[in-house]
């Protein structure tokens, strides 16, 4: 079976180029400025949307993720409100794949079989959880690949060559690998290392290789993207909403500019 | 649900109690837990660990720790006869370092140099920064800045002890932020560093591995109830955050049908109020910090924040064995308020010279609900987890007192 998320990283490849994975949190800092921000992140050059489910207790994230995804909840997002923006992001557009990005609870919550299907519908591609390791992928793995979509899962530096097909087993679309030990936006990956550990784990995989958590500037896109298929950037898009917001945390004309702004920069980086 | 032969088999080999527990963690932290799982097999079955533990337990702690005859609230109560066991006596005021002792001597075995742990009420941060100044480890610990703002004492004694106390000032700033801290910090440290949980929750190794260190309460009270009166208790009361006291004194007594059981959760202002920290009265089943368990959460399946005048039985959440506990209905969970929990720490001051801490004050709380109408040869035995010195400026707020 074949996802919009193979059928990109396919496409890409004939390009000759790797692809730009953007995050941003979902209803950041509201709804209506967030499906803002993502209808024009694929002219912006996002190849890949990231949307993150907002959760109270993050616990992979750093305090710029963490912020965003309370501003988010404070605005009132929720589940059901997220698979509304993808439902209506796919309106617009039906190419650029659509990830789901976050904690186990909210969707255990939902109900798995139901979420699935709601995601499905509303046309979400894939789903990243970060609290759901290989040894409990009969949660929501084994079902979510039942329903045809992918379930990306996390290598990370602690991913050895051991525990890399365990890692590798049930993942596909592509394989999110993190580039710093430590939580997303605070640490600088080490770029010599990142190329190493993406040509390992390739020889584990033949699935696309996207890296993230910590990559912010279009420079280290471009090195990234070298040896990656991919290259996701989160933390600096957050910032960028953050850092464009009036004192009391509302949208100003400028957020949604900045985001996009950035985005560019960012691709740029990625396709030279 | 069907009765079990056993109640004290669990987890099974991925870390459930029935549908509890598991591994909820980053793929990060997966490697570093199976590790601490494999060592922590080898360290069970090398006698030279229990018997290094033992040592410890005996000269530094302080145990076996007394089972003593509350006589005078015995009377006052006028129904069953009533037993403390005094883990507030344990070196450091809590029952908190019974498992620090084997979590601490288990690092030193794996060659960890950093020790990071969470606090709620600051006294499994003291008992950690303890046992580290005890072997010269470095000790990070990770405490709520509300909770930093009321336990004032605990920090201090952990700062005195060599500790960093670092504010955990996400979310609701209490334990579940600091543990969060705490799982971060982890994600960031995984070679050199051990994370000492301070209750039995988290994922797998760590609610089993907790309770074990813990079993020593009930343990002791078995063997001391059996030598005082010549016969098992009749009942068994402690008060529940995570539930590691509570767990500790339970677990030796899960297959002694005849024992009733029963856990005190915090219901803060009350139940109906909201503001409460009671995860199976008011809770439902999700999965957080690494387990799956009763928590507190809005429709949404977001954390809600959890109230009690007890920093220590602060928490959203509960060990996941007393989920299952509870759904087995092997253990009976119910709750005591702030005020409840004031009044029973008075009285106990006043009739029996203790102290107590917030904590086991609800434990005792409940207790003043039941004991008396049980018999006079009703061995109703309460875990004093705590000592309640960190507490007199919280209680004196509350009474409206100015020290």
């Amino acid at each position: 079976m074949t996802t919009r998320i193979d059928k990109r990283f396919a496409d890409l490849k004939k390009e000759g180029r790797a692809a730009l994975v953007t995050f941003v949190t979902a209803g950041d800092p509201d709804y209506a400025t967030s499906l803002e921000i993502i209808k024009g992140l694929p002219k912006a050059g996002a190849d890949i949307i990231e949307f993150g489910m907002p959760f109270t207790d993050p616990m992979a994230d750093g305090p710029a993720i963490q912020e965003a995804g309370l501003r988010a909840l404070k605005a009132g997002q929720t589940l059901v409100k997220t698979l509304a923006m993808v439902k209506s992001f796919r309106e617009s557009d039906q190419a650029t794949p659509v990830v789901l990005m976050g904690y186990y609870n909210p969707i255990y919550l939902y109900g798995v079989e139901r979420f699935l299907a709601d995601a499905k519908a509303a046309g979400v591609d894939g789903l990243i959880i970060v609290d759901l390791p290989p040894e409990e992928d009969e949660e929501l793995c084994l079902p979510t690949i039942k329903a045809g979509l992918n379930f990306i899962r996390l290598a990370t530096p602690t991913t050895d060559d051991k525990r890399a097909p365990t890692v590798l087993r049930n993942t596909s679309g592509f394989v999110y690998y993190v580039s710093v030990l430590g939580i997303t936006g605070t640490k600088t990956p080490d770029l010599k290392s990142v190329e190493q550990n993406v040509i390992r784990l390739k020889g584990h995989t033949k699935l696309p290789i996207a890296v993230g958590f910590g990559v912010k500037t279009a420079e280290q896109a471009r090195i990234i993207a070298k040896s990656a298929d991919g290259v996701v950037v989160g933390t600096a898009l957050v910032n960028a909403v953050k850092n464009n917001l009036t004192p009391a945390g509302k949208p100003t004309p400028e957020t949604v500019k900045a985001v996009h702004a950035l985005v560019s920069e960012i691709a740029q980086g990625v396709r030279s | 649900m069907i009765e079990p032969n056993s109640y004290r088999t669990g987890p099974d080999e991925k870390g459930l109690f029935g549908i509890y527990g598991g591994r909820f963690v980053a793929e990060t932290l997966m490697p570093l837990i199976l590790d601490l799982e494999k060592a922590y097999e080898d360290a069970k079955a090398d006698p030279s660990f229990q018997a290094e533990l033992d040592g410890f337990l005996e000269h530094y702690v302080g145990r076996p720790s007394p089972l003593y005859y509350a006589e005078r609230l015995t009377e006052h109560l006028g129904g069953a006869k009533i037993y403390f066991k005094r883990e507030e006596l344990n070196h450091t005021g809590a029952h908190k370092i019974n498992n620090v002792m084997g979590q601490i001597l288990l690092a030193r075995r794996m060659g960890k140099t950093r020790i990071i742990a969470e606090t709620g009420a600051g006294q499994h941060g003291v008992a950690t920064a303890t046992a580290c100044a005890r072997f010269g480890l470095k000790c990070i610990v990770y405490m709520g800045e509300v909770d930093i703002e009321r336990q004032k004492p605990n920090v201090f004694r952990m700062k005195l002890l060599g500790a960093e106390v670092v504010p955990a000032l996400s979310g609701s700033r209490t334990l579940k932020d600091a543990l969060n801290e705490a799982l971060r910090d982890w994600v960031a440290n995984v070679e050199d560093t051990f994370y000492c949980i301070g209750t039995v929750a988290g994922p797998h190794p760590y609610p089993e591995m907790v309770r074990d260190f813990q079993c020593v309460i009930g343990n002791e009270t078995k063997k001391q109830m059996l030598q005082r009166e010549g016969r098992l208790p009749s009942s068994l009361i402690a008060a529940i955050g995570g539930g590691s006291n509570a767990m500790g004194l339970f677990h030796p007594f899960l297959d002694d049908k005849d024992v009733e059981i029963i856990g005190v959760e915090a219901a803060g202002s009350g139940l109906d109020s909201g503001k409460h920290a009671a995860s199976i009265t008011g809770g439902k089943p999700g999965v957080l910090h690494g387990n799956r368990t009763y928590i507190l959460m809005d429709d949404d399946g977001q954390i809600t924040e959890a109230h009690s005048i007890s920093a220590g039985l602060d928490y959203p959440g509960i060990g996941p064995e007393h989920a299952w506990l509870n759904d087995t209905k092997r253990v009976t969970y119910v709750s005591a308020t702030d005020k409840e929990a004031l009044e029973a720490f008075q009285l106990c001051c006043q009739l029996e010279g203790i102290i107590p801490a917030l904590e086991p004050s609800h434990a005792l709380a409940h207790a003043m609900k039941v004991a008396p109408k049980k018999p006079k040869d009703h061995l109703m035995v309460i875990c004093m987890s705590g000592r309640g010195d960190k507490d007199i400026f919280t209680v004196a707020d509350h009474l409206g007192v100015k020290l």
